[in-house]
C-alpha cells in the first residue's frame, strides 16, 4: 500500500507496517494465533452487532461518554491557552484501559477463548482486564513485574478481589517488559483457548491497530464534545504516553485536520540526559524490534533492551507503539517529555486548582501543559487527555515528598 | 540460493545419514557463563559427539525461551557477551574445527543493531553456516531470510505444532540447512512431547520437504534424545545442557573447575543415547 500523504489514518498495510514500524516478529507458534487475531476482528469490525454490543457496554458499565471539562482555575493560573481535560479517569477502573479491555474481550468471546492473559505495569490495564473477565466469567492470569508487584501493592489487592491470579515476572529486570515476556511465554504454552488482552497500541499486528481502535472512542468524543462546547476543532491535543493507547485514542480521530496540533509526553524520568534515567523510546532511543514489532526503543550499542526509569509505574516501558514511531519521523505529532519532578509538580497544581488527583501517568501530559499554554493566546482551545486517576499514585507520591503514611 | 553456502551443513547431513544414524545437535550460550569457559565448551563439543553446534547469541528478553536459557543468556551479558565477542567465538572455534556445522540461535535485535549487511559478512566470514531467529517469522522473510540467503548463509526455521498445512508450505519455502521442529507449543525446556506424536509431525514435513528435520524442545535425558533419534534426522539439546552449566557455578556465579568436564560428559552420554538408538 502506497502511504498517501493525503491521509495519517491510512495505516497499517496489510501486513501490519506502519512505514517502516510495526509488523508481526513473533515465533512461529504464534504466527497462526495473530492470523487467526487479525481475521476475527476484521469480521467483528465489518459486524454492527459487535458494535452495538461494545457501544452498551461502554454506556452502561464503563460509563461512556465521560466528560469535556473546562478547567477554569487552571486556564486561569496559567493564564494562557483555554484549557479542557478529558475525563477517562471517570471511566469505571479509573482510567482508559478499559476502553480497549471491554472491545477485546468481546472480541475473545466471540472467538469462544476460554481463558484471559494480560501484562500489565502499574496494574491498571491488569485491574481493567481483571474486571471485564470477572464480567464475562473467564478466568484470568495477569503477569506484573516483580518489582511492580512491589511499588503497586493496591492495584494487585484489587486484581486479586476481581479473582484474578497474579503471576511474577521474575526474570530480566522484573517489569513491564518482562511482564510482557511472561505474557508471551504464556501464549506460546497455551495456544488453544487462550486470549491475550494486550494493554497499549504495540505487540505485533494486529494489536497496535485494534487497541487503538478500540480506545479512538476518546477522540471521537472529543470532536462533538468541543463541536458542542466551542463550535469548532480544539487547537491541541496533549496526552502522556508509556505505550502510547490513550494518546492514539485521542490523536488518531484528528489526524486529518491539519489545524489540530498534537504532543505527545514521555516520561523523562531523572532527565534524558542520565543514562537509563528515563523512558522516553522516542525522544531517547533509537529504531529496534521488540515484542512483536519495530518500533523505538530504549537499548544500548549491541541491541541489549534498557528497561529505563519513570515514577510512573505504566510509563517505564522500553517501547512505544509503532504507529507514534512512524508519527514522529512523518512529523505529524511532535514529541516531547516531563520529568520525574515536572511531573509530581503537575499532580500537585491539578489537585489544588481543580480537586482533581490525576495519575502519574497523565501528570506528564500536564506538566507539557503547563509550559506550553502561558505561551498561547487566551482563544487556543488545548485538550489534555486526563486518562488516569491518581488514588493508586498517593503512596509514591508521599513517598516523593518526604511524608509517612 | 545467490551465494553457494558453506556446504558444511548438507556434507554433515550426507555422513549421517551413510552412517545410519541420526545426529546431535547442541545449544550453548555464547559468553556463558564466560567468554573463555564457553570457548572451552564449544570446542570441547564436536569431539564429545555433538554432531551440529547451535550457539546462542544473548539476548535480555528472550520470550520463546524458558527459565534455563534466560538465565545463560542473562549470565552471559554480565559478564560482558555482545555481538562481536560472540562472533570471535565462532571464529576461535572454526580455526580449530572446519567441519562441525555452527548455527547462531537467537532474537533479531541484536543483529538489527548490528546491521544486517554487517552482521552478514562478518558471521560468514567467522565460520557461522546458518541462522535460527525466532522471532522472523517468513512474513518478515524480507528482514534477514532472504539477506541471508543471498549472502550463502543457512536460514533455518522453527516449525510447531500450530503450523498447519495450510500455513507449512510458506514456512519452508525459504527454509534451508534443515528444518528444526518445535515438538511442543511452549517455551524451552518445558514439557516434552510423546515419540507418537513427534513421529506424526516429522512424517508431515517430510511430505513436504527432503531437508534434514531436527527435533527439539524438551529433550531432556539420553534416552529421550535416543527416542527421538529414531524418529528424526537429528535431535537438539539445549536447555538440559545450560542446566550443566547452572549447576557448576559456585556461590559468586564463577565457573568451577568441574564446570566444562561436566557439560561435556553430559554431551558424551547424550551423544551415545543418540548413536545406540538406531543400533
Amino acid at each position: 500500500m502506497t502511504q498517501a500523504l493525503n491521509t495519517f489514518r491510512g495505516g497499517p498495510d496489510e501486513h501490519g507496517h506502519f512505514g517502516m514500524f510495526g509488523g508481526r516478529y513473533v515465533a512461529e507458534t504464534l504466527m497462526p494465533l495473530i492470523l487467526e487475531l487479525e481475521e476475527a476482528y476484521d469480521a467483528a469490525k465489518a459486524d454492527p452487532e459487535f458494535h452495538a454490543e461494545l457501544r452498551h457496554y461502554l454506556t452502561h458499565y464503563v460509563g461512556r461518554p465521560s466528560p469535556l471539562y473546562l478547567a477554569e482555575r487552571l486556564t486561569a493560573e496559567l493564564g494562557g491557552a483555554k484549557i479542557y481535560f478529558k475525563r477517562d479517569e471517570l471511566n469505571h477502573t479509573g482510567a482508559h484501559k478499559i476502553n480497549n479491555c471491554m472491545g477485546q474481550i468481546l472480541l475473545a468471546k466471540r472467538m469462544g477463548k476460554k481463558r484471559i492473559i494480560a501484562e500489565t505495569g502499574a496494574g491498571q490495564h491488569g485491574v481493567a482486564t481483571a474486571t471485564v473477565a470477572a464480567l464475562f466469567g473467564l478466568p484470568c492470569t495477569i503477569y506484573m513485574g516483580e518489582v511492580d508487584i512491589e511499588r503497586q501493592a493496591p492495584n494487585v489487592f484489587r486484581m486479586k478481589l476481581l479473582g484474578a491470579e497474579v503471576k511474577p515476572a521474575k526474570s530480566g529486570s522484573r517489569t513491564l517488559k518482562d511482564a510482557m515476556n511472561e505474557a508471551l511465554r504464556d501464549w506460546v504454552t497455551n495456544v488453544e483457548d487462550t486470549f491475550y488482552i494486550i494493554g497499549t497500541v504495540a505487540g505485533p499486528h494486529p494489536y497496535p491497530t485494534l487497541v487503538r481502535d478500540f480506545q479512538c472512542v476518546i477522540g471521537e468524543e472529543v470532536r462533538q464534545q468541543m463541536q458542542e462546547a466551542e463550535g469548532r476543532l480544539p487547537d491541541l491535543l496533549v496526552a502522556a504516553i508509556g505505550g502510547g493507547s490513550n494518546a492514539m485514542g485521542l490523536f488518531h480521530p484528528f489526524l486529518d485536520d491539519p489545524t489540530v496540533k498534537m504532543l505527545a509526553v514521555e516520561a523523562g524520568g531523572h532527565g534524558l540526559d542520565v543514562p537509563n534515567g528515563h523512558a522516553a523510546s522516542l525522544t531517547g532511543g533509537r529504531p529496534g524490534v521488540l515484542h512483536g514489532n519495530r518500533t523505538y526503543l530504549l537499548q544500548d550499542d549491541d541491541g541489549q533492551i534498557i528497561e529505563g526509569h519513570s515514577i510512573s509505574a505504566g510509563l517505564d516501558y522500553p517501547g512505544i507503539g509503532p504507529e507514534h514511531a512512524w508519527l514522529k519521523d512523518v512529523g505529524r505529532v511532535e514529541y516531547t517529555s516531563a520529568t520525574d519532578k515536572e511531573a509530581l509538580e503537575a499532580f500537585q497544581l491539578c489537585a489544588r486548582t481543580e480537586g482533581i488527583l490525576p495519575a502519574l501517568e497523565p501528570s506528564h501530559a500536564l506538566a507539557a501543559v503547563r509550559k506550553v499554554a502561558p505561551t498561547l493566546p487566551k482563544d487556543t482551545l488545548v485538550v489534555m487527555n486526563l486518562c488516569g486517576r491518581g488514588d493508586k499514585d498517593i503512596f509514591t507520591v508521599a513517598k516523593h515528598l518526604g511524608v509517612q503514611m | 540460493m545467490s551465494t553457494q553456502d558453506s556446504g558444511r551443513i548438507a556434507a554433515r547431513f550426507a555422513a549421517l545419514k551413510a552412517e545410519g544414524r541420526a545426529g546431535l545437535v547442541t545449544f550453548v550460550m555464547a559468553g556463558d557463563p564466560d567468554h573463555n569457559t564457553a570457548l572451552a565448551i564449544l570446542k570441547g563439543l564436536p569431539g564429545a559427539g555433538a554432531d551440529l553446534v547451535e550457539l546462542g547469541m544473548p539476548f535480555t528478553d528472550p520470550m520463546a525461551d524458558g527459565p534455563a536459557i534466560q538465565a545463560a543468556g542473562l549470565r552471559a551479558l554480565g559478564s560482558g557477551a555482545r555481538m562481536t565477542r560472540t562472533l570471535e567465538l565462532v571464529r576461535a572455534f572454526r580455526a580449530g574445527d572446519q567441519a562441525t556445522p555452527l548455527v547462531l540461535m537467537g532474537y533479531y535485535n541484536p543483529i538489527y543493531s548490528y546491521g544486517v549487511e554487517r552482521f552478514l559478512t562478518d558471521a560468514r566470514e567467522a565460520g557461522v553456516d546458518g541462522l535460527i531467529v525466532v522471532d522472523l517469522p517468513p512474513e518478515e522473510d524480507q528482514e534477514l531470510c532472504l539477506p541471508a540467503l543471498a549472502a550463502g548463509v543457512n536460514f533455518i526455521r522453527l516449525t510447531t505444532p500450530t503450523t498447519d498445512d495450510k500455513r507449512l508450505p510458506a514456512v519452508l519455502a525459504n527454509t534451508s540447512g534443515f528444518v528444526y521442529y518445535v515438538s511442543i507449543t511452549g517455551i524451552t525446556g518445558a514439557g516434552s512431547a510423546t515419540a507418537e506424536a513427534i513421529q506424526a509431525a516429522v512424517d508431515r514435513l517430510r511430505r513436504h520437504t527432503d531437508l534434514p528435520v531436527a527435533v527439539g524442545f524438551g529433550i531432556n535425558t539420553p534416552e529421550q534424545a535416543a527416542a527421538v533419534s529414531r524418529i528424526a534426522d537429528a535431535a537438539v539439546v539445549g536447555s538440559a545442557i545450560v542446566r550443566h552449566v547452572e549447576q557448576n557455578l559456585d556461590a559468586s556465579g564463577r565457573p568451577t573447575a568441574a564446570l566444562v568436564p561436566s557439560v561435556l560428559s553430559y554431551v558424551r552420554a547424550l551423544a551415545d543415547g543418540v548413536r545406540q538408538a538406531r543400533g
